[in-house]
Order: structure tokens, then C-alpha cells, then sequence
């Protein structure tokens, strides 16, 4: 199952804790479309994610200085 | 560079009653807790007045003088802002301007801690001089400590005192 979340119009922290507690609702191998901005959400978003042992399976800009991200838990 | 932030701990001491501190506290508890660190919040003095069950004024307490303070303190919505008060409608206007600009309210934050499973203690001393019981606080306070189980639980943790 695919799950999506849109955190370009939270600020920080909701943008980490809206992504966390979203993730932590997932099951085991289910993926996560997150559309951050750059900046701050870009710089750190994956990065946490990676550090809580969760795969980052690509980023790439989808314009107006926004990223999508999939991460699969 | 990546950093490994598994084991790394943050314990804030709340004495604060003052909603923009209690702001601050919150928003560091919910970021740190959200990038995988264990956190833990110690609501002792006016800090206890964000854990209130009831959020409006109520007189608490067995003898005058706790109710009187009780009341006078109020609960979460009477948090006062540290500057620039003006008689409790600050805070007001302060949560209008942070909605309009998307920024996560008080009550907000507090939610989110709670769900990412922040540990929320209340100071047993604060609680029996303001002679507040545990049915007074919120269901997600787990616990009521002294500062010596705060200190042991908090051990290797960054401490912050708002």
C-alpha cells in the first residue's frame, strides 16, 4: 500500500513529526510519498528517516523548489 | 554527515508557565522526539499548569491558599505570554498569527508529543505544594517523580531547563 503526505505548507517541527507519526501507522514494507520544500524539510527529512533505519528510495525536484521523496519502512 | 541518533536523549525541565516558553519547550520536545531521540518533559511549578486536565480556571486543592493559587493560575488557556501580555489577549492574537502562518499551536504540539511518545512527568514537590492530585493532570502524564528519578532517567541526556 502507498501512503502520501504533502508537508510544503507545515513548518518545523510538525514537518518531522507529521512524516514520523505517518510512518509509524505504516506496515513493514509499505511506501511513502512525501512532497517537502527545500530548505530545511529537504536537508533533514531523509536524512532522519534514514537514521531511524528506514530506506530513502529516491528524491527528486518536482519544481517550484519542491521535492518528492519515497521512502519505503 | 549522517549521525546516529538512536541513543541520544533530551530530558527538559518545564518551570515555566508561560505559553511562548512552553512553546519553545514543546517544539523542541516534538522535533527532537520526531529525529528518533528519547525525550522526556519534567512539569514542575507553573510548568504544571500546561498539564491541567481542565484548561480553564479552577480552584484545586484542599486549603485556601492552593485554591486561591489554583485559580489564580488557571489552566491551559490562561498561559500567559512572558512579554507583552496585555491582560491575557496576546496569546490569543499570538495563536491567530501562528495558524495563519502555519506554525503548530500549543495544544498542537502538545498532541503531537503525546503521540510520538514524549514522556511527560509531573515534580511530585510542585504537585503537593500547589496540592494537585494526579486525577487533577492529563491522562498522558505517566508518571509523578522526584527530582532524583528525573536525574537517574536522565542520565546521559541533554538537559534543558525553560
Amino acid at each position: 500500500m502507498k501512503h502520501f503526505l504533502d508537508i510544503t505548507r507545515e513548518t518545523c517541527p510538525m514537518t518531522f513529526v507529521k512524516v514520523k507519526l505517518t510512518l509509524s501507522r505504516m506496515e513493514k514494507g509499505e511506501e511513502l510519498e512525501v512532497i517537502l520544500n527545500e530548505g530545511e524539510p529537504l536537508q533533514n527529512v531523509p536524512r532522519s528517516c534514514e537514521e531511524q533505519g528506514y530506506t530513502v528510495i529516491s528524491v527528486e525536484p518536482c519544481g517550484e523548489g519542491r521535492h518528492r521523496v519515497w521512502i519505503r519502512k | 554527515m549522517k549521525t546516529d541518533t538512536t541513543h541520544e536523549k533530551l530530558s527538559i525541565v518545564c518551570f515555566s508557565g508561560d505559553y511562548d516558553k512552553l512553546l519553545a519547550a514543546f517544539t523542541m520536545a516534538t522535533g527532537a522526539a520526531a529525529t528518533n531521540r528519547q525525550v522526556t518533559m519534567f512539569f514542575t511549578f507553573w510548568g504544571l499548569n500546561a498539564l491541567k486536565r481542565i484548561h480553564g480556571r479552577r480552584a484545586l486543592g484542599r486549603t485556601p491558599m492552593a485554591r486561591l493559587f489554583n485559580w489564580l493560575m488557571g489552566g491551559l488557556r490562561n498561559l500567559p505570554l512572558s512579554r507583552l501580555n496585555f491582560a491575557g489577549l496576546s496569546p490569543r492574537l499570538m495563536e491567530r498569527m501562528m495558524r495563519r502562518n502555519n506554525v503548530a499551536t500549543l495544544q498542537e504540539l502538545i498532541q503531537a508529543a503525546r503521540e510520538l511518545g514524549v514522556r511527560l512527568v509531573a515534580c511530585e514537590m510542585a504537585m503537593h505544594i500547589l496540592e494537585l492530585e494526579r486525577g487533577d493532570l492529563v491522562e498522558g502524564v505517566e508518571d509523578i517523580v522526584g527530582v532524583a528519578t528525573f536525574l537517574n532517567e536522565s542520565r546521559d541526556a541533554h538537559i534543558i531547563f525553560i
